[in-house]
């Protein structure tokens, strides 16, 4: 529980280096403290600050406006069930009273093996695949009670660790941009002129 | 390539129509730069690059691209609105997709990340725009892996960067992603996200951020959708694209339909012509009301849109003709209501979103959107007074002041009032909150009396679908 440790560091300064003001970089970093620590504590905000220059109270005051960054820990399978218009509209508060009841949790909980945390979500942009869920911010769609709990199960049992990793990854794929390929970032204010493909003076077309 | 395997991303229904962007969905190796450099992929760039910018951007505004996030602002009118002179201009891709009903944007990214890409770089040439920020909504995993590595292979193979294909044209392409907040799709606080804040939307004017935006330089935001068309339109001409369509709304657009239809999905239709009857029953499309049930009344533009009757089926998706029917096209997102609905309910639904999503800068949003809630919910669980309902309209009024855009309904004997309404707040989370509450309200005031006078339980649908 810590601060982001040495090849963290070495990724968050290649992502601070693609934006013209560190600040940019805030929640991509902490998103980067929640892979390494499942959640994003105290220090990881400290840290994240330091490296973008603003006050660790900053820090927290933008992560606690993002529903996806946790204060604590949370299950290794975060199963978020959709409620919104379409999902409710074909069942998705019975699936979740059925994954209440599976789990023996309410939604908003944890289970006490650490396994899985239920929580009651809103829309996920799967809405003709109703009712739909999210592990760990990955699809299932048109989900049954039925395939809820085979779902369930192949988490428990590991079977679906190629496809699912562990709450904190989102993304297992990182950019890379090659340097020599690279535009660079300049100082908002220290430019000046039109890039120069641009002609100087450029007429909004009619 | 990491070993990774992926769930088909379902939901797209192919059909005998004109595609301008989900051409590539019937391969499954879509998102690869070998099927996208098969398949015509990055020709549109290579037109452009072979033309001033100035005539890319008249391309881009002769042919009328309309906005797809949601206000259907014309793409080149907005790409103007930067001031002269003053660099640089930045490009934010909005893929906050986030709107209740609607799917669209994550497709386009999962399964033609390319698309996007050289959208992306057409957009910037044009505009002058010298660095773009793709911004994909936090909670989609799997969007964010398939655009990285989309990127790490275009970056490798010379169409993102320094000097692209050879010209003086440069531009760095960076992923940028979120963490869950819906009101993060407004583009002043999309802006405010990237810059590392709280999502909350600026205080406007200036109205556009192309005016101050991203650092406070000239900032074009775009859409997903939007900027997925712009390949083919500089490939095959302005005149193929406005053929398609109507002169107001040409082209196609993507619209999501769900709800108790029998095949839900998404669908690219055309633009202006196509109603909304051919979208829910045409045999090429929906098919019809599951279990040929009744319709009972349908949101034709995503969560923030008031909703329509069945009367108002064959209006076309016609951003004019919809609006005046007092509704909106918004993010082309249909959801369906067969006559099992309980309204109050599927409304309390629609409200509890908009009030947990409100960023709480603004007080009608903020204190009007939970009490909003808290009556809704007390209605639905049968605890509602006559009050109540009166109660929701005041509150309506401290959000939208004057009288609130609703269909025409044979039935109740009323004539259609046109979209806009005023609000005040700085952006729409406040009054969508409102909308569907309205909706139901006036459309289906009968629904939420037998509520109180009945005190009769319901859930949401007679249960799910077949």
């Amino acid at each position: 529980m810590a601060r982001l440790n040495e090849a963290n560091v070495v990724y968050a300064r290649e992502i601070i280096g693609r934006y013209p003001k560190a600040r940019s970089a805030t929640i991509p970093l902490l998103h980067l403290a929640q892979q390494q620590d499942g959640y994003v504590t105290d220090e990881a905000m400290k840290h994240i600050g330091e490296l973008v220059g603003a006050t660790s109270a900053e820090i927290l005051g933008t992560a606690t406006f993002y529903e996806m960054f946790k204060f604590g820990p949370v299950g290794k399978y975060l199963v978020n069930i959709c409620t919104t218009l379409s999902c409710a509209l074909l069942g998705a508060e019975e699936l979740m009273h059925h994954a209440e009841q599976h789990l023996g949790i309410k939604a908003g909980s944890t289970t006490p093996d650490g396994l899985f945390t239920l929580e009651h979500a809103e829309c996920q942009a799967a809405c003709t695949e109703a009712p739909c869920l999210q592990v760990n911010y990955r699809h299932r769609n048109r989900v049954t009670p039925s395939d809820l709990e085979r779902l369930l199960d192949e988490l428990q049992d590991g079977r679906l660790d190629g496809e699912i990793p562990a709450h904190g990854t989102v993304a297992r794929v990182r950019q890379h941009i090659p340097s020599d390929r690279a535009v660079g970032v300049f100082a908002p204010d220290d430019v000046t002129t039109a890039p120069v493909w641009m002609p100087a003076q450029t007429e909004v077309p009619k | 390539m990491i070993g990774t395997t992926y769930p088909p991303a379902a939901g797209f229904v192919a059909g005998d129509r004109p595609q301008i962007v989900t051409s590539r969905f019937q391969y499954a190796d879509a998102h690869t730069l070998h099927r996208y450099l098969a398949t015509d992929g990055y020709k549109g760039l290579q037109a452009a690059l072979a033309k001033s910018p100035v005539d890319v951007h008249a391309d881009v505004k002769s042919a009328t691209v309309l906005g797809r996030g949601g206000a259907g602002f014309p793409a080149g009118v907005k790409w103007g609105l930067t001031p002269q002179a003053v660099w640089p201009r930045y490009l934010v891709v909005n893929g906050d997709e986030s709107e209740p009903g609607t799917y669209k944007d994550r497709l386009l990214m999962e399964l033609d990340p390319h698309q996007l890409i050289e959208g992306s770089l057409i957009a910037c040439y044009a505009a002058g725009l010298s660095q773009c920020f793709l911004y994909i909504r936090g909670e989609m995993a799997v969007a964010q892996e398939r655009v990285a590595t989309a990127l790490n292979e275009a970056y490798a193979a010379g169409y993102v960067g320094k000097n692209i294909l050879g010209s003086n044209f440069s531009v760095d392409i960076v992923l940028h992603w979120g963490a869950g907040a819906y009101v993060v799709g407004e583009e002043t606080a999309l802006i405010e996200s990237l810059e590392g804040n709280r999502g909350m939307p600026r205080l406007k004017p200036p109205y556009f951020p192309a005016a101050i935006g991203l650092y406070g330089k000239p900032t074009i935001v775009n859409n997903v959708e939007t900027l997925a068309n712009l390949p083919w339109l500089l490939r095959e001409g302005v005149a193929a694209y406005t053929a398609i369509g109507t002169e107001t709304s040409p082209g196609t657009r993507m619209v999501a339909v769900s709800g108790h239809v029998k095949r839900p999905g998404v669908y690219e239709i055309i633009n202006g012509t196509t109603t909304f009857r051919d979208l829910l029953y045409g045999e090429e499309f929906c098919g019809g009301i599951r279990n040929d049930n009744q319709l009972k009344a349908f949101v034709p533009g995503g969560g923030s849109a008031p909703w329509f009757l069945p009367d108002q089926l064959d209006l076309p998706f016609e951003a004019k003709l919809v609006g005046a029917a007092g509704s909106m096209l918004g993010s082309g997102a249909v959801m369906v209501m067969d006559e099992t609905t309980d309204i109050v309910a599927a409304a309390y639904s629609l409200v509890r979103f908009y009030a947990h999503e409100s960023c709480g800068k603004c007080t009608p949003c903020r204190e009007g959107g939970t009490w909003l809630e808290r009556i809704m919910k007390r209605l639905v669980d049968g605890h509602g007074t006559t009050r109540d309902l009166d109660q929701l309209f005041e509150i309506g009024q401290m959000i939208c002041p004057g009288e609130f855009p609703h269909a025409a309904s044979d039935r109740l004997g009323i004539e259609a009032k046109p979209f806009p309404f005023r609000m005040t707040t700085i952006c729409f989370v406040g009054p969508s909150a409102y909308t569907a509450v309205d909706s139901a309200l006036t459309l289906f005031r009968d629904e939420f009396e037998a509520k109180i006078t009945q005190r009769t339980l319901i859930p949401v649908s007679a249960g799910a679908s077949e």
